[in-house]
């Protein structure tokens, strides 16, 4: 196999050429013939009570169509929860409704009102400003605790109260938990807020609905990370169109970061106002409407505890969450802090009591859901900074600590429910020592100091669980929905290949990596080989793409059902040189018999299996087509080690990340280079979170950081020059390829080490600081400093 | 955004008759405020004026100790010509990105006077003249707080006068959303003394440090502000930095501009 195009090959990406020249296709560039535009009217007041909407005049102005309320949508499904999570006392979480557009109440700024169709987007917005709303602006809950509090105000009148779940993890070990710490010879107790953030894809999300009126068959064009995702719970569970006449699809899509996994209002609005208007119908979300209406990410307010006996070893973990939902369930928002964050809280570590207790609560704000990571940053940096403010107080080095604690045995099951498969963290953080360079850190300390600089080193460890998830497992974990995945490779007359695979690429390169793997075992080269994504009409089936899952779970279906492929075509070579099946070997797209010179090329074989007339149809059907569903026995768990050096100007606050080193154990890798891109951008919005990005909330509800005037995203010159390495592989065991997932350990592992790179800047100036809550702007850092 | 009627006038006299007719008019300069603005609907002009194609407007010249610029002159061209005036010049290459610096323009950013933008320091720490299509106006007279300048409806910058220092250096501390300044000093040293101007932090706009002037006109170093410092109370208090913040910044950066300060 030529290694330019097979696994291992640092193949530069194909997707790239009509991304970088314009000819790509996104949604916003679907028109449809006679489509109309839809304009929301959006809430401005983060809880209220809609006591009227006079539409009257709004209808008479030119060119609208038609305009939609609640009251429109009350025979129809809400937007459904995918993820059913049961309390601590053994009780099903509150879920309230979640109308496509408000009824009732409105309950966070942003929610939508009206939904205004017009021939043109202007004419829409022009007859949204006639619409006259009688809205009675109630109190708005927006900090968590004050949620809770007896007799605050209900965001959702029929509940009893905004408290989503009290979840305890695991319940059994809550005792013991409180035992040993109790009994601890050290207890350290870190208080922290892992802050809301914004996803903000580049490409903000857009949805076209079409209803063909001869057939009855819908169409939606959509900004998403899963398109039969979106078939199943906007088919089934809102407007009730079975599978066979609902098409959904999302085509190029520029970048998700879990923001375009869920089903949104949007989308179901245009699908039905399509057939309602019988006109195709188009939204295009502006920035603003994005920061009001995409879901959010993390915002958890954690109390964790990490206890030590006197040799410093941990002997148990207690951790107390708040977790916020915002005003409605967004899809996959209720596992998130539970069954993404807290089978997470063993870390790399091995601390044999942990308990996990998340309170989730609803808020008058933005819908919150999975953002790059989805629990896992939560968990990965409450741990891995308790860890290093335990280190500071025991005055013991982190990096020793944290060795003495590791995972060194595998397969290894943690007291919160998984089991580790693989992996090897003292490779991983011997690797960084030496690739960071962590000896030299003295040297360059003394230099940044001549500068008058505060210099800091900070270091972490991670542990994540991808490949979502085995069915069974995440079924009893109250999962609504499956989540294996599917491929059809289909292998043309000619013996080129189109692979229908579940996953959906938005940035992350399948088109380009995928068929690596097929011309790899097919021995072939890869530009014989094309990947098709993105359409239910056009794939047998797939769950998508999110939680670093596409190559471990959808790959692993594409190897099935190449293997099936491998092997009919092995029987149909043997037809062909009349020789038995059990002696055809497949080398370098050729099949041979063994120990003869008899041979026959990959495009004779598939030309045979479309044109059988030496063929053995008693035995096996012509064409050459396989299709394979995977469902993966166990998670993946990529682990690594970060390190990062900053700068602390200590007149300003000002933090300059000076270098980072991420060292990563991903098993088996497709593409090199692919990997480093996608720890590159993990990074990037980890150092994101870390310094820059923060989605704040006024005390009425409104967002402040409601536009890039004040919601800071990183840029090209806030983060430096990354080290990565991963020559660290612990294959996985249980799938086909070894592979592990590579999409968010860049946003999980790199905010703790940012921090506490900073904490150790601050406190080699002699500043007593031990924790500053993120993002580390530079006046918080000059607060801190000087509080 | 609304519907308008759009001019593009190519002699200043025509733009200035337009903006004093009957029709509801507002100049539109390189437009990087007032076009987000009637994008989202917070301004329905019946028409705009554009000045983008006059070109009596543009242009960088010096002459003697006076560095001139029109009004209608694009940060981008200031950055590469106002070489006699390097901290003028290095001011603005530093303005937004370059899109912003290709279409934003003096004229432009001096009228709308943000209390974070970057000209509004330099004007004033120059002692900068603001000529207008009908007067004069010294830049002590012309920033009267946040949004709010001397010039009436219709009137147009068309150049503004910078007598060119000894000495001078701007130093931005950027806020780290939009990269307007949080806090920025423009310290400018002249043979009848030194002129502090701030940018960002006050909630009265752009605004002169006489007390640092004093200091720094007897000593033109450093040193001489240490110590001094600006009262919170009045500065800007936002989720990008307390009032206390912004106050310490301001002594932080009159510092760095003076150790920095270039002829």
């Amino acid at each position: 196999m030529p290694k330019d195009g097979g696994i291992g090959a640092s193949t530069k990406r194909r997707e790239d050429v009509r991304f970088l020249t314009g000819a790509g296709n996104y949604t916003d560039d679907i028109n449809v013939r006679g489509q109309a535009y839809v304009h929301f009217l959006r809430s401005d007041v983060a809880h209220g009570r809609i006591n009227g909407i006079d539409t009257g005049a709004a209808e008479a102005m030119p060119g609208v169509v038609r305009i939609f309320t609640g009251a429109d949508f009350e025979g129809v499904g809400g937007l459904p929860c995918g993820w059913l999570v049961t309390d601590r006392f053994g009780q099903p979480m509150q879920e309230p409704p979640h109308p496509v557009l408000a009824q009732g109440k409105v309950r966070h700024v942003g929610d939508p009102i009206c939904a205004v169709v017009a021939d043109t987007l202007e004419q829409a917005r022009d007859a949204a400003e006639a619409i006259v709303l009688d809205i009675e602006e109630l109190p708005a809950v927006v900090d968590m605790k004050a949620a809770l509090a007896e007799g605050a105000t209900k965001v959702h009148d029929d509940l009893k109260s905004n408290l989503c779940y009290d979840w305890g993890f695991v319940e059994e070990n809550r005792e013991a938990v409180d035992k040993a710490i109790k009994e601890a010879a050290h207890v350290t107790t870190l208080e922290l807020v892992n802050q809301r953030l914004v996803a903000n894809p580049m490409e903000p999300r857009v949805a076209v609905g079409e209803y063909n009126r001869g057939t009855g068959d819908h169409t939606l064009y959509t900004t998403s990370q899963n398109p039969h995702v979106i078939r199943l719970l906007m088919g089934a569970f809102v407007l009730g169109i079975p599978e066979h006449k609902l098409r959904v699809v999302a085509p190029d899509v520029g970048g998700g970061f879990g923001s375009k996994i869920f089903h949104y209002a949007e989308e179901a609005f245009c699908t039905f106002a399509a057939k309602a208007c019988n006109r195709p119908v188009k939204w295009t979300a502006s920035r603003s409407e994005a920061f009001l209406s995409d879901a959010q990410g993390r915002d958890h307010v954690t109390k964790i505890e990490l206890a030590l006996d006197k040799d410093n070893n941990f002997t148990a973990i207690r951790t107390d969450t708040l977790a916020n939902m915002g005003a409605y369930l967004s899809t996959f928002s209720t596992s998130v802090p539970t069954w993404l964050h807290g089978v997470l809280m063993a870390g790399n570590y091995k601390t044999p009591l942990i308990y996990v207790n998340v309170r989730a609560v609803f808020t008058n704000t933005v819908p919150v859901d999975a953002y790059r990571g989805a629990g896992r940053p939560e968990a990965t940096f409450q741990l891995e900074r308790v860890i290093d403010k335990a280190a500071r107080e025991l005055g013991v080095d982190p990096i020793a600590l944290r060795r003495q604690n590791f995972i060194t045995e595998f397969p290894y099951a943690t007291p919160v429910a998984v089991e580790y498969d693989t992996g090897d963290y003292v490779a991983t953080m011997d690797k960084l020592e030496e690739v960071a360079d962590l000896t030299g850190f003295a040297a360059r300390r003394k230099a940044s100091e001549a500068k008058g600089m505060l210099r800091g080193l900070g270091v972490n460890c991670y542990i994540e669980a991808c490949g979502i998830a085995p069915s069974n497992l995440v079924g009893q974990l109250g999962a609504r929905a499956g989540l294996y995945d599917a491929a059809t490779v289909r292998v043309n007359a000619t013996g080129s290949i189109s692979v229908m695979v579940g996953a959906h690429s938005h940035g992350q390169g399948h088109e380009t990596t995928f068929p690596q793997v097929v011309a790899e075992m097919l021995g072939i080269d890869a530009s014989q080989v094309e990947i098709v994504h993105g359409d239910t009409s056009k794939i047998p089936f797939g769950m998508g793409t999110y939680g670093s899952r596409s190559l471990a779970v959808c790959g692993s279906a594409m190897v099935r059902a190449t293997e099936k492929i491998i092997n009919k075509a092995k029987k149909i070579a043997a037809h062909l040189m009349e020789a038995s099946e059990a002696d055809i070997e497949l080398k370098d797209g050729a099949f041979s018999v063994a120990g003869t010179d008899k041979s026959v090329a990959w495009g004779d074989v598939t030309l045979a299996a479309y044109v059988p007339h030496n063929y053995p149809l008693e035995d096996i059907e012509p064409g050459l087509e396989e299709t394979a569903f995977y469902d993966p026995a166990n998670f993946t768990y990529p682990s690594g080690a970060y390190a990062c050096e900053v700068e602390v100007d200590p007149e300003t606050g000002k933090v300059t990340i000076e270098s980072f080193t991420a060292v990563d154990d991903f098993g088996n890798i497709i593409n090199p280079m692919i990997v480093d891109g996608q720890v590159h951008g993990g990074i990037a919005q980890g150092i994101g979170q870390a310094l820059l990005e923060h989605c704040v909330y006024d005390d009425n509800g409104q967002l402040q950081s409601a536009s890039y005037m004040d919601y800071a995203m990183p840029r090209a010159d806030d983060v430096p020059f990354y080290a990565v390495d991963h020559s660290c592989k612990t294959p996985c065991t249980h799938n086909p390829l070894g592979v592990k997932g590579c999409g968010e350990a860049g946003a999980i592992g790199s905010p703790p080490s940012v921090v506490n790179a900073v904490i150790d800047a601050l406190q080699s100036g002699g500043k007593n600081v031990t924790h500053i809550d993120m993002p580390l702007s530079p006046s918080r850092v000059w607060a801190a400093m000087n509080g | 955004m609304y519907s308008f009627e759009l001019e593009r006038p190519t002699r200043l006299a025509d733009a200035v008759k337009l903006l004093s007719d009957s029709t509801e008019s507002l100049p539109l300069g390189g437009g990087q405020t007032l076009i987000p603005t009637l994008k989202q609907r917070l301004a329905s002009p019946e028409r705009l004026v554009s000045l983008a194609g006059i070109a009596e407007l543009k242009g960088v010249k010096t002459e003697g100790g006076t560095l001139t610029v029109g009004g209608g002159t694009p940060h981008a061209t200031v950055a590469a010509e106002a070489g006699a005036y390097p901290a003028l010049a290095a001011l603005a290459g530093n303005i937004g990105d370059p899109a912003v610096r290709n279409r934003g323009t003096i004229g432009g950013s001096l009228a709308n006077n943000d209390p974070s933008a970057c000209y509004p320091a330099a004007a004033l720490a120059s002692g900068a003249t603001l000529v207008t299509d009908r007067r004069e106006i010294a830049a002590d007279d012309f920033f009267q707080g946040m949004f709010s300048t001397a010039l009436d409806e219709g009137e147009i910058i068309t150049a503004v006068r910078f007598p060119i220092p000894e000495a001078a250096n701007y130093q931005k501390f950027e806020q780290p959303a939009s990269r307007f300044a949080l806090v920025g000093v423009f310290v400018a040293k002249y043979p009848d003394g030194v002129r502090v101007a701030v940018t960002g932090a006050s909630e009265e706009g752009v605004f002169r440090w006489s007390e640092a002037e004093t200091a720094l006109s007897a000593d033109f170093r450093a040193e001489a502000v240490q110590g001094l410092s600006v009262p919170a109370e009045g500065m800007i208090g936002d989720l990008h930095g307390s009032k206390a913040y912004r106050a310490h910044l301001v002594g932080v950066m009159t510092k760095r501009a003076v150790a920095a300060a270039k002829g």
